[in-house]
């Protein structure tokens, strides 16, 4: 990861063609969650040592939002799924 | 055995034979009254100043590699106190004051060089940001000057005046800062507190945290299981990693951020000094190498090694700011693991679990914060109440509604 | 005459002779030579000094890993500092310079430093220095900068130019030795995209420097053919004089190309060095093995060399390193060199060998003292003779040179640079590349293997297997037969007991065998500690010759395996890279795009002076004649649109066209105040937050049709608000039917401001805008007369009546150019970013100046726009958080100086009167300050601890980074038309 991403619309692109947002495996809470589930959301993070779920933008290319699938000690990249596809469960 | 002029004469007429160790290698002891988790430079003053200015006796640090392994070895070395935010100042230049008598405190000669550093401005909303911070500063009684591009100019001819993009409108000083000899911070810190009898034990990994009726107990260890009274993490990039052996959930992601340094030269670049333009930073270390980096990678990581389109990004950076830069070799990278928390400042703090004190989130800036978050945690554990520099950078802050964001760039770890 | 041109041999040119020239003294060396081998061609011995102690130093190496002859070459801006002579390729005309010496290389002061140097230990500075207090940054830095780096580094800008390149294939051949060529041939037969790469001007590695024939031909005549029918393959690429400096994820290689480096004049349009990412699917590390230096006392002295580099420089460069040579060594590799050397008609002095059973055969004649080590070297800066002892016994041999031999280190760099150990093997005793898995395979040398023959081999067997497993079909290649081999075996030597003198492990930093065994006394073993401490392997040659050395030492003093030891960690760059390959095209006013509106023309003949803001190039003022400061202008253009009318481009906001069914829930759920029932024909003022309730950015947002919407967003976060949007319906809500594109490029938009905008836009409107057909946030298409259609917002950002006008972007100068004609009669003016932000301070609205990031809706006067009665909207939850609500949150104010010639500047800090300057008593911060030519004094935003309760009060502005104080009164941050009057005209 991280030289090149895998982009499921525009095939292998460079690094530098993403940005990056954060841990992919975060779902918005229901408005009316508890106080605690929104803290944990915005700001508790898992933060683990190998597999981890990762929001990427394809933003010089389709400008997709992907969730890329990768370990965070070896860089491998396991998959990278569009987000909206992730996000219905349509995918993975 | 204490350094001076007399000792190292002695030695070297001697043939340099007696020196003796800087700090023993002890077997861990079965019980603590406290232990610090994490021999890098939090880790080692929080140990020292617990047993110097609190008087504690029983102290273990344990560590899994080799003392000063984590970023104290692989920063950029720069001493600052020019934030802006009253969570920050006090706190940073309460570090600085220590830091400028470190070297006597610790009869360790850190080498503290105060050449000033300077952050560059080049539009109108960055330099009021900058009156902002330097006014902040003063506030604190924290001397800072306002430089324009003249005064630049003759200070600084070799950045890039004349064919810029982005164009060098000024700059904030603050004399005091600087930077220091890294390694020798760790290692100062190691032998004073090895000499009030601290056990500095490395290679000894912890595996978990024992808690006996929700109270910490000891941790178990790949030298065994060793107890304590108190606990306290200062573990940086693996503080997540640590804090889950307890069940602690932290507001923390582990990032890597390059540095990079040169190939010797003659002295050229006097000062620190930062680009506002970008987020590049360099100064020249006493041997000749230019120190520089920029921003972290961008993506979780525990490598500590980054890519190259980083690299060239620096780079790029470097160029703009100091033209002149483009026939200079660049060494070595390498990467160390910030624990980059939610609001880009630092967590010194009590925890959900008692008995068990926390201290991480330091982000890019841990180095100029050693004595600082080793006296602050050490007052912490010590007294089981926060030090009044540090009392804004509690753990539940995030929950409660009092981030200390100086980027103003919200809870995505990533943009600060 | 120690060093000197054979009488014939090389590969190097005899018939192209090339002036040069080493600290002004005139050489000459030949086509085909490095600086190194045309330097020791004139017996220049002498090339440089040690770093700490001045030692007088000569060539050790002929490669990449040279510590000592590091010269600078070039003159002024185009100099280069610390190349190594080693690797530099000779050109007519190459000017080079010896480094830290002063006055001279061969008087040098600095070797004053030796005499201290019981004094200067391995860690020497963290002991002393601390007294008194006060002298280290004024009596000892200064001394100890001075005498800091090697070469001098100018900081002028350079004149040439660098670029960046990607490459694509299924395998990099990483140098192009006999494992690689081999390698390649076997690939690029089998049809795979080959890319093979050497560090060397000419490729070739030790075939260059080797005498042993192949299948009976000569290894100089191999690599030819070999290359030749590369050269033929057009899927084959040979790259020489290129590095591959970094190893990165996915099996991306940095590689830099020196492509005019070896010129004495670069042409203009070519690049001087290129930048290549490399990705390939595998890569083969065919980087040879290091010869490893011997630890004994005096072993820095000029004249002492590789013995191996002793032998390229005799093979490839025709070139002896000395007349009379000692060879000192622990295997096979030493003979192998003396016999070449005999070969050239040098005389081989002595072979001093430690090992006691050497199976090894001499050169007839030549003396070989076993079970021996050498204890000293005679000589200063020429060596005049070797001192050995055997059984204690101690003899001086005359001789002018040494070469030494230590064994091999393979050259596994690049395969560590991930974070893989390398492994120790007892058998060959050195260390290997451990595996690091399919993507990256070690061979020939790099992997252990020493004999030319199984280089050969093993070159051919991996690339056949890579083929394979890439799914093409390799020819099996017959093994080639190699005559005369002599197996390079040897017996690990880490130190030559006995030294009367210094014994060097690392030869640029001076570190010797004592400060590695203070550095363990004093328990620094680690083997990082240990480089940290004594700085072994810290030097530009990164411990390539010192590194295994340390190892080897901190093992044999501790009585342990160097496998316990382990190295030092490996890391890029693999030899260092210049800041300008690596910045490539990207300086100076190319660093960034430039981002010009539509308008950009238009202002220019209005006679604009330009900002840059972001990306973009601004107007901030219209200089007109006789103006002579930008607030003559500014205020001009202020007044004149509070009293007439003005046009200001407003292009560069982020304009976002938004198209959905679902596009009102979109947006309701995006910003913080309602917007499901925006009603077609309307603009509203919006707020978006971020999801901890901080405000992150404002803009309007219209409804044109009941699925289309047309949102403006700050200059500052274009793109950012657009990623926001696509994270939101991609991520948050797929399954709004919402689709949105940016088309900030495609509009050009102005601000038509002023009592007199209507008058001015009626006349080119051909659809009624009056009050009453065209409110205040009236929004939607309109014909120009002509019949361009166009988008009108009735909106003002000056507190003025004023309009925004959006036509395409190609029509956008001649609209303005319309408006201003149309408006002289009315008294019209352009205004800039000047004028429009005292404009909007006067009327008190806000920017990313206020909304920094910190900033609540409610702390800037916005509370009550925030929707109670949404179920969700973006940064609903966080925002009631006991922080964000608290009373003495700073709120945004207005302030006036008490004393109307008193000025105020944004950055400035508020204090209560008479309150002693500290954080605790900090009450604020001036986020916006101007002078306000409609009122004739200063004014501010500000926020300030409760502000809005404090109207009134008088509050000092304290600006001690101006040395400036002033009192102001607290007020309501609109301070013209606070009725809203001129508005709603």
């Amino acid at each position: 990861m991280a030289s090149l991403i895998h982009c499921p619309h525009c095939g292998v692109r460079p690094k530098e063609e993403f940005s990056i947002r954060g841990d992919a495996s975060l779902v918005r809470p229901d408005p009316e969650a508890s106080d605690e589930a929104w803290h944990e959301y915005v700001h508790i993070r898992a933060n683990p040592r190998g597999r981890y779920l990762e929001h990427w933008q394809h933003v010089a290319g389709c400008r997709r939002w992907l969730v890329v699938e990768r370990d965070t000690f070896t860089h491998q990249v396991f998959s990278v799924t569009d987000g909206a596809a992730a996000a219905r469960g349509t995918s993975r | 055995m204490r350094y001076s002029a007399f000792s190292i004469v002695k030695n070297a007429l001697t043939g340099n034979v007696n020196w003796k160790p800087a700090w023993r290698q002890p077997e861990p002891k079965p019980y603590y009254d406290v232990i610090i988790v994490g021999g890098g430079g939090h880790g080692l003053a929080t140990a020292y100043y617990l047993a110097k200015e609190f008087g504690l006796k029983n102290i273990a640090v344990v560590e899994k590699g080799y003392l000063g392994s984590g970023n104290v070895g692989r920063n950029t070395t720069i001493v600052r106190s020019n934030y802006m935010l009253p969570g920050n100042e006090p706190f940073y230049e309460f570090s600085m004051k220590l830091w400028e008598g470190m070297e006597q405190e610790l009869n360790y000669n850190a080498m503290l060089s105060q050449r000033g550093i300077i952050n560059l401005y080049h539009n109108d909303s960055q330099r009021d940001a900058y009156i902002r911070r330097g006014n902040a500063m003063w506030m604190e009684g924290v001397p800072a000057e306002l430089l324009d591009r003249a005064a630049l100019k003759k200070m600084l001819p070799f950045l890039n005046f004349d064919h810029a993009r982005f164009p060098i409108m000024g700059g904030l000083l603050q004399k005091r800062g600087g930077t220091a000899r890294h390694d020798a911070v760790a290692w100062g810190y190691a032998r004073a507190a090895d000499r009030l009898g601290v056990d500095l034990i490395q290679n000894c990994e912890v595996t978990g945290i024992r808690r006996e009726n929700g109270v910490v107990t000891g941790v178990e260890t790949s030298k065994g299981f060793i107890g304590c009274g108190k606990l306290g993490l200062a573990a940086a990039g693996n503080t997540s990693r640590v804090g889950e052996m307890a069940d602690l959930k932290l507001p923390i992601e582990s990032h890597v951020l390059q540095a990079f340094v040169t190939e010797g030269l003659k002295p050229a670049i006097d000062h620190v000094i930062t680009y506002g333009a970008g987020h590049f930073y360099i100064s020249q270390s006493d041997k000749g190498g230019l120190v520089f980096g920029a921003e972290i990678d961008g993506y979780n990581s525990y490598a500590q090694r980054g890519n190259l389109a980083t690299v060239e990004h620096v780079m790029e950076e470097g160029v703009m700011m100091i033209p002149g830069l483009s026939r200079v070799r660049v060494l070595r990278s390498w990467g160390g693991v910030m624990d980059m928390s939610m609001d880009g400042s630092p967590i010194i703090s009590h925890t959900p679990i008692d008995n068990l004190y926390l201290n991480c989130g330091w982000c890019y800036g841990g180095f100029k914060a050693t004595p600082a978050s080793g006296w602050c945690f050490a007052h912490l554990i010590a007294r089981d109440e926060t030090h009044p520099v540090a009392r804004f950078l509690r753990l539940d802050r995030f929950e409660r509604g009092y981030p200390i964001d100086e980027h103003g760039a919200g809870p995505q770890p990533n943009l600060h | 005459m120690t060093a000197h041109r054979l009488a014939s041999g090389g590969l190097v040119d005899r018939g192209a002779s090339l002036d040069f020239k080493f600290d002004g003294r005139a050489m000459k060396g030949f086509a085909g030579d490095t600086l190194a081998s045309a330097l020791l061609a004139n017996d220049q011995l002498l090339v440089g000094r040690s770093f700490k102690y001045h030692r007088p130093r000569g060539i050790v190496t002929a490669g990449p890993s040279e510590p000592n002859a590091l010269v600078t070459i070039g003159r002024g801006a185009s100099s280069d500092p610390n190349t190594k002579a080693t690797v530099a390729e000779l050109y007519s005309g190459l000017d080079a310079r010896s480094q830290n010496r002063f006055p001279s290389l061969k008087y040098d002061i600095g070797a004053v430093n030796g005499l201290l140097s019981p004094f200067l230990g391995a860690g020497f500075y963290y002991k002393t220095f601390m007294w008194p207090a006060a002298f280290w940054e004024k009596v000892y830095e200064p001394i100890i900068r001075k005498a800091a780096g090697l070469g001098r580094a100018v900081l002028e800008r350079d004149s040439e130019s660098y670029e960046k390149c990607w490459a694509h294939c299924d395998l990099l051949v990483i140098g192009a030795g006999p494992t690689g060529l081999m390698a390649a041939l076997v690939a690029g037969r089998a049809g795979l995209r080959v890319i093979l790469a050497d560090e060397d001007f000419r490729p070739g590695g030790s075939l260059l420097a080797e005498t042993m024939s192949i299948n009976g031909v000569s290894a100089q005549a191999l690599t030819e053919t070999s290359l030749a029918e590369l050269r033929s393959l057009p899927n084959v690429t040979i790259m020489p004089r290129t590095t591959i400096f970094g190893w990165y994820d996915d099996n991306v290689f940095g590689a830099v190309e020196r492509v005019q480096k070896h010129v004495a004049m670069p042409q203009a349009k070519i690049p001087v060095e290129r930048l290549w990412r490399i990705a390939a699917k595998r890569a083969l590390l065919a980087s040879g093995a290091e010869e490893r230096p011997l630890v004994f006392g005096g072993n820095d002295k000029p004249g002492v060399m590789m013995a191996g580099a002793m032998r390229t420089y005799a093979n490839r460069f025709g070139v002896g390193a000395g007349k009379s040579v000692a060879i000192f060594t622990n295997g096979g590799a030493g003979y192998r060199a003396a016999a070449d050397l005999a070969a050239h008609g040098m005389e081989i002095a002595v072979i001093i060998d430690s090992r006691s059973d050497a199976a090894d055969v001499a050169p007839d004649g030549v003396r070989v003292i076993p079970s021996a080590s050498v204890i000293n070297t005679k000589g200063r800066q020429r060596i005049s003779g070797v001192v050995v002892e055997r059984s204690g016994f101690e003899e001086t041999i005359a001789c002018d040179a040494i070469g030494m031999s230590g064994g091999w280190n393979p050259i596994i760099h690049l395969a560590c640079q991930r974070g893989a150990k390398a492994v120790w093997s007892p058998e060959l005793q050195t260390f290997l590349a451990p595996d690091v898995g399919s993507g990256l395979i070690v061979a020939g040398a790099a992997a252990g293997h020493y004999t030319l023959a199984g280089c050969l081999k093993d070159g051919t067997d991996k690339a056949a297997a890579i083929a394979a497993d890439l799914g093409f079909s390799a020819v099996a290649e017959a093994q080639p037969v190699v005559d005369g081999e002599i197996a390079p075996s040897f017996t690990a030597l880490w130190y030559s007991p006995g030294a009367k003198a210094k014994a060097f492990v690392d030869f640029q930093n001076d570190v010797h065998v004592k400060d590695i065994g203070l550095a363990l006394r004093e328990g620094f073993g680690h083997v990082e500690h240990a480089k940290r401490y004594t700085t072994n392997g810290m030097a530009t040659d990164q411990g390539k010759l010192s590194g295994i050395n340390a190892t080897g030492l901190l093992a044999g003093m501790q009585g342990i395996s160097p496998a316990s030891v382990g190295t030092t960690t490996f890391r890029p760059f693999y030899t260092p890279v210049t800041f300008g390959a690596l910045a490539g095209t990207s300086r100076d006013e190319h660093a960034a795009p430039v981002r010009k509106s539509p308008l950009y023309g238009w202002a220019q003949k209005n006679g604009a002076v330009f900002v840059d803001s972001g990306l973009w190039y601004r107007p901030a003022w219209f200089a007109r004649d006789g103006e002579k400061t930008w607030r003559e202008s500014t205020d001009r253009e202020v007044l004149s649109v509070r009293q007439n009318v003005g046009l200001c481009d407003v292009s560069t906001l982020g304009k976002i066209e938004i198209f959905g069914p679902d596009a009102a829930e979109f947006l309701n759920r995006l910003y913080c105040n309602p917007f499901l029932k925006l009603p077609v024909g309307k603009a509203r003022y919006g707020l978006m937050l971020r999801e901890d309730g901080m405000v992150y950015d404002d803009g309007t947002t219209s409804r044109l049709s009941p699925e289309h919407f047309f949102m403006t967003t700050t200059t500052a976060l274009a793109g950012g608000v657009m990623s926001h949007m696509e994270y939101c319906a991609q991520v948050h809500w797929p399954d709004l039917k919402v689709r949105f594109c940016s088309s900030t490029d495609q509009w050009a938009q102005m601000a038509i401001a002023g009592p007199k905008a209507r008058l001015v836009m009626q006349a080119l409107v051909e659809d009624d805008i009056s009050d009453a057909a065209f409110p205040l946030l009236a929004a939607g298409v309109v014909t120009l007369k002509g019949g361009l259609n166009a988008r009108l917002f009735r909106i003002s950002f000056s507190g003025e009546l004023a309009y925004e006008l959006a036509v395409p972007a190609g029509a956008g100068e001649a609209v303005a150019d319309a408006i201003m004609q149309e408006g002289r009669a009315h008294g019209i003016c352009a205004y800039g970013l000047e004028a429009l932000n005292v404009l909007r301070i006067e009327k008190g609205h806000v920017t990313h100046a206020e909304f920094d990031g910190r900033v609540t809706p409610d702390d800037a006067g916005f509370g009550r726009m925030v929707s109670a009665l949404k179920p969700d909207f973006i940064g609903k939850r966080l925002s009631t958080r006991f922080g964000l609500t608290a009373a003495d949150r700073m709120q945004m104010v207005g302030l006036k100086p008490v004393e109307p010639d008193k000025h105020i500047r944004a950055g400035a800090h508020l204090l209560r009167e008479g309150a002693k300057p500290s954080t605790l008593n900090d009450q604020g911060y001036v986020s916006s300050a101007c002078f306000s030519p409609t009122l004739g004094h200063d004014i501010a935003l500000a926020f300030l601890k409760s502000g809005r309760e404090r109207y009134g009060e008088r509050i000092v502005v304290w600006d001690k980074l101006a040395g400036a104080e002033a009192v102001a009164e607290v007020c309501t941050p609109v301070f013209v038309d606070p009725g809203n009057a001129k508005l709603n005209a």
